[in-house]
């Protein structure tokens, strides 16, 4: 077979039917990142040897008339920040670089079981902190349609992959933009569920209120998919919901007419590139078009969303990030040997990269004597206010529509020196997450130079049926989904 | 009230966040939190008097359970990953805390 330019879906039952074995489409990912992870840098570890024996096992599991699980056989590539027992998991980090996982993250045992082959582990930016991919430890992605422009961050390794059809399907999270945004840059699909929706157990910790993880796809069902098969409570995860779970594939009816999409025009304004608002207004005609109603809504503390993030970010993240230590696992400075301390201190500094100890500062900052109620506190109090925009909001709409980032992806390097600049790609991302909301973006355009553009949707708390039902509605009478990059 | 940080500020936030910086990164940290605080400090006018505080979305979740012991790591898959482990004892190995 040429590479795998199909679904999740289509790969699926072809091996349940007996028309593809999962050895045969295991091998076709395997060759389609053998050829093009040299000039897109998406994998940090491809397991070929492990996803052969398991895709044997699916084959083999087959022939003894087994039933099939709903995504047995299909290759999906995993973040790298995301634990798989015996498998190098980096982080993207130097501090993590020997790391292998003790046990499985919850995501990865419900995905195994439902027959999902792990082809490799992607890049990252470095404990899953940036906005273009530049953060990691083992050099930036390249995005796969335009190898000079950055893939998004942080799942950029996540969402090339997919785009470059090594995988249909990949995992990554998601705790200020981290899948919605790399999927607008790479032309593809990307969804954060509600928080609680899926287990964080086996996720390393970035900002443990925000992150989340959720799958890449081609296609709003193939997400729907993954999301049914990661999603549920977890006893290892105290925050994961008892929310009955929907099958959100059956909830893609295509239809639209009772829905409303609230539009916050005096929000999506300033600082977004005339392409993408070209794409955005389209996008809600299209959806217009197709029968649903729009309306306008307000959501007046949603542009303080950004130094809100960024407080409560970095404050989670100085003290998740307190564990690495040269102790227990990891890297550690032979520099100092004679005292624990200094130890410490440094091996956090020669294991961090610049962006890690950058938050970790900010954070320790925010959270000391003096500033925790000027910052800490008062972005946690602002989060309550932007909380209740978006209640307000989802009185009058069932949906929230904005575009996924405010340009098209921009060049590497563009913005590493300037740290600040950098944030503000996150603008209209970061809310869904302070809100805990679900949020998926899906592809809507793409700009004269031929660079993808992605549309976003915010739903209601746990409604990722209604969410993906009207992704799903706009993906059926648009055609950018089936652009390939060329490559 | 603007923010102004020095490299002294910075020195001691390292301190607290066990980080030892090198004389650049002090510098380059300086300027780029002054400017990130400055951006960030528009929160500050945000009326928010008697607004409570949202940490977590899901507080309100009940997560309890009955205290009883379910299966873990062993010892020696637990400090597998160690940088220096002394495995015979099943111990994380420092270098000295006291004295030295």
């Amino acid at each position: 077979m040429n590479g795998l330019d199909t679904t999740a879906t289509t790969l699926r039952n072809d091996i349940a039917a007996g028309r593809l074995s999962a050895v045969e489409v295991c091998r076709a990912a395997l060759d389609r990142i053998g050829t093009v992870n040299g000039s897109l840098n998406a994998f940090n570890l491809i397991a070929g040897e492990r996803a052969m024996a398991r895709a044997q096992d699916i084959d083999r599991r087959r022939a003894a008339g087994e039933p099939s699980g709903p995504l047995a056989g299909v290759p999906i590539a995993i973040k790298d920040n995301i634990d798989v027992r015996g498998m190098l998991t980096t982080a993207s980090s130097r501090i993590l670089r020997d790391f292998f996982p003790p046990y499985d993250a919850t995501v990865v045992r419900r995905l195994e079981a439902a027959g999902a082959v792990i082809v490799g582990k992607t890049n990252c930016d470095e404990f899953a902190m940036g906005s273009s991919n530049e953060n990691s430890a083992f050099g930036p992605v390249h995005n796969p349609w335009a190898l000079d422009r950055i893939p998004g961050g942080s799942s950029g390794g996540s969402a090339a992959a997919v785009a470059a059809r090594c995988a249909p399907v990949a995992l990554g999270s998601d705790t200020g933009g981290s899948i919605r945004q790399p999927a607008a840059c790479c032309g593809v699909v990307g969804l954060k569920p509600s928080y609680g929706r899926v287990s964080r157990y086996g996720l390393l910790a970035f900002a443990s209120s925000l992150d989340q993880i959720g799958p890449f796809a081609r296609t709003v069902a193939d997400a729907a998919t993954v999301l049914s098969v990661i999603a549920g409570a977890d006893p290892c995860d105290a925050t994961t919901s008892t929310e009955p779970i929907a099958d959100f594939a059956a909830s893609l009816t295509g239809r639209v007419n009772d829905i409303r999409i609230g539009v916050p025009r005096a929000f999506v304004t300033e600082g977004v590139d005339d392409e993408v608002r070209r794409a955005y207004e389209a996008a809600l005609e299209r959806l217009r078009g197709e029968g649903a109603t729009l309306v306008d809504i307000d959501l007046p503390h949603a542009k303080y969303a950004v130094p809100v993030y960024y407080l409560i970010c970095t404050a989670e993240a100085s003290s998740n990030l307190a564990r690495y230590d040269g102790v227990k696992y990891g890297y550690r400075s032979s520099a100092a040997k004679d005292s624990l301390k200094e130890m410490y201190s440094r091996t956090r500094d020669e294991g961090f990269g610049p962006e890690v100890k950058r938050r970790i500062m900010l954070g320790t900052y925010v959270l000391s004597a003096g500033y925790y109620d000027a910052f800490y506190l008062k972005a946690l109090q602002v989060r309550t206010l932007l909380k209740r925009d978006y209640d307000q909001a989802f009185e009058r709409a069932d949906v929230v529509a904005m575009p996924t980032m405010p340009t098209p992806p921009f060049k590497l390097g563009e913005k590493t020196d300037d740290p600040l600049q950098m944030y503000l790609a996150d603008v209209f991302t970061v809310s869904a997450n302070l809100a805990g909301l679900p949020g998926v973006s899906v592809p809507c355009g793409f700009s004269n130079e031929g660079l993808p553009i992605g549309f976003q949707l915010t739903g209601r708390m746990f409604d990722e049926a209604t969410l993906l039902r009207v992704a799903d509605a706009y993906e059926r009478v648009t055609d950018w989904h089936h652009r390939s990059p060329a490559l | 009230m603007p923010t102004t940080l020095t490299i002294a500020d910075v020195e001691r936030i390292a301190a607290l966040a066990q980080l030892e910086l090198t004389d650049e990164e002090k510098q380059i940290f300086t300027r780029q939190l002054a400017d990130i605080l400055a951006y960030a400090e528009q929160v500050q006018a945000i009326d928010t008097s008697g607004v409570p505080a949202t940490a977590h979305v899901n507080a309100a979740q009940r997560t309890e359970r009955e205290d009883e012991p379910r299966p873990c790591l062993s010892v020696e898959e637990a400090i597998a990953n160690a940088p220096d482990a002394a495995p015979d004892a099943g111990l994380f190995r420092v270098p000295r805390v006291i004295g030295g």
